[in-house]
């Protein structure tokens, strides 16, 4: 009778769990209750890698490259962080940093924190105005 | 008269020929060694073969004259935060007097890129580093800022930054919390060009600096080494320092 009862409620948990997770994504991405990261590309063509790869691992290729550039003097442009400022800079601002700003809108989203630009310069060097 | 005004006329000519051709002989050569010595592809790592080296004349660097440590300033992004005691210093002019003879002496001094670079032997996370051609530098991404490296070395090249930086040059990254020093304007190197400081003091005439390749026997840096006397500061550390000055 006991077990019988404890059967029937863990159906119930079983089924109600299976209807979250069919509504889960439809939830996640239908509403506009959900924030999402703003990507703004404001220039479009192609990047180095693909979009998958870069998303997944632009960190490990800016690792990579800084350790060629600093130590062995290596200069090449595809997977330089200058390079990324360069391209993805916003056409507003200037910068990749700000609320919209191609590296700190999505870094904000995942909630990791961008120690690149303590350092680096988030704009481009004409946008800085370093070279008049 | 009129030939005193004709004598005159020539020597004029004579001394801006002489001066043209001085001009010649100062930059053709800096300028194709440099094209010799960097003509590296830029996936290429820097090579040992190349050991890169200041000349500093001091007879014809001027009193006074800052033009190397504005240039500096300006390329590297170092600004006065009005701290001169904390503030950063890449370069500085000495100014030097024998009191025995009263002779003075002005010169700048800046990271000496030594072959056996105190800084490097100290620092305890390997971000002081010497490159292979010669350049010390500090690996920013490894630097705790412990500032050993400031404490061993005997030029007080070294400095730390104590501010939050801003609207760095996207080649120079800088900041807060890191040591620093002359890089002898590595990232111009790297692209086959003179360090800031050297290329002022040309411009402006002085022509007190001279950059290369020590270890090339056709380039004007070891040619004029070879030829005159120059000596290292503090040379009885036996560091083997790159930077190098004439007639101290």
């Amino acid at each position: 009778m006991k077990s019988n009862r404890i059967g029937a409620l863990a159906g119930r948990i079983a089924s109600a769990i299976c209807l979250l997770a069919l509504l889960l994504p439809a939830l996640a991405f239908s509403s506009d209750r959900v924030p999402r990261p703003v990507i703004n590309i404001d220039k479009p063509g192609r990047c180095v890698e693909d979009t998958a790869t870069m998303r997944r691992e632009h960190p490990d290729m800016l690792r990579h490259q800084r350790d060629l550039t600093v130590h062995e003097g290596v200069r090449t442009r595809a997977h330089s962080l200058k390079a990324c400022v360069e391209c993805h800079a916003s056409a507003k601002t200037g910068s990749v940093l700000g609320k919209q700003g191609f590296c700190q809108s999505c870094h904000d989203y995942a909630s990791v924190r961008i120690d690149c630009f303590g350092c680096h310069a988030s704009k481009p060097k004409l946008a800085a105005g370093a070279k008049p | 008269m009129s030939a005193d005004a004709n004598e005159g006329l020539s020597r004029r000519g004579f001394l801006a020929i002489s001066a043209a051709a001085l001009g010649g002989v100062m930059l053709a050569p800096g300028i194709r060694l440099i094209e010799i010595a960097g003509a590296r592809p830029p996936e290429q790592a820097v090579s040992r073969q190349v050991r890169w080296g200041l000349l500093i004349d001091t007879n014809r660097c001027a009193p006074g004259c800052d033009d190397c440590v504005k240039a500096c300033a300006t390329e590297n992004g170092i600004k006065d935060t009005g701290n001169p005691r904390t503030d950063a210093q890449w370069i500085r002019k000495v100014e030097l007097k024998d009191r025995r003879t009263g002779r003075t002496h002005s010169v700048p001094v800046m990271c000496q890129h030594c072959e056996h670079p105190p800084c490097v032997d100290v620092c305890p996370t390997g971000a002081s580093f010497k490159r292979a051609d010669g350049i010390v530098l500090v690996d920013r991404h490894i630097c705790i800022g412990c500032r050993y490296c400031m404490i061993a070395c005997p030029y007080k090249a070294r400095s730390i930054v104590f501010q939050d930086i801003t609207d760095q040059n996207p080649d120079v990254p800088r900041g807060k919390g890191c040591a620093e020093g002359c890089t002898l304007c590595v990232h111009r190197i790297d692209h086959d060009r003179q360090p800031a400081c050297v290329e002022a003091c040309t411009k402006a005439g002085h022509n007190a600096m001279i950059f290369g390749d020590l270890n090339d026997p056709q380039s004007e840096i070891a040619q004029r080494v070879a030829k005159y006397a120059s000596t290292q500061i503090r040379a009885d550390l036996r560091l083997n320092p790159g930077v190098r000055y004439q007639g101290l």
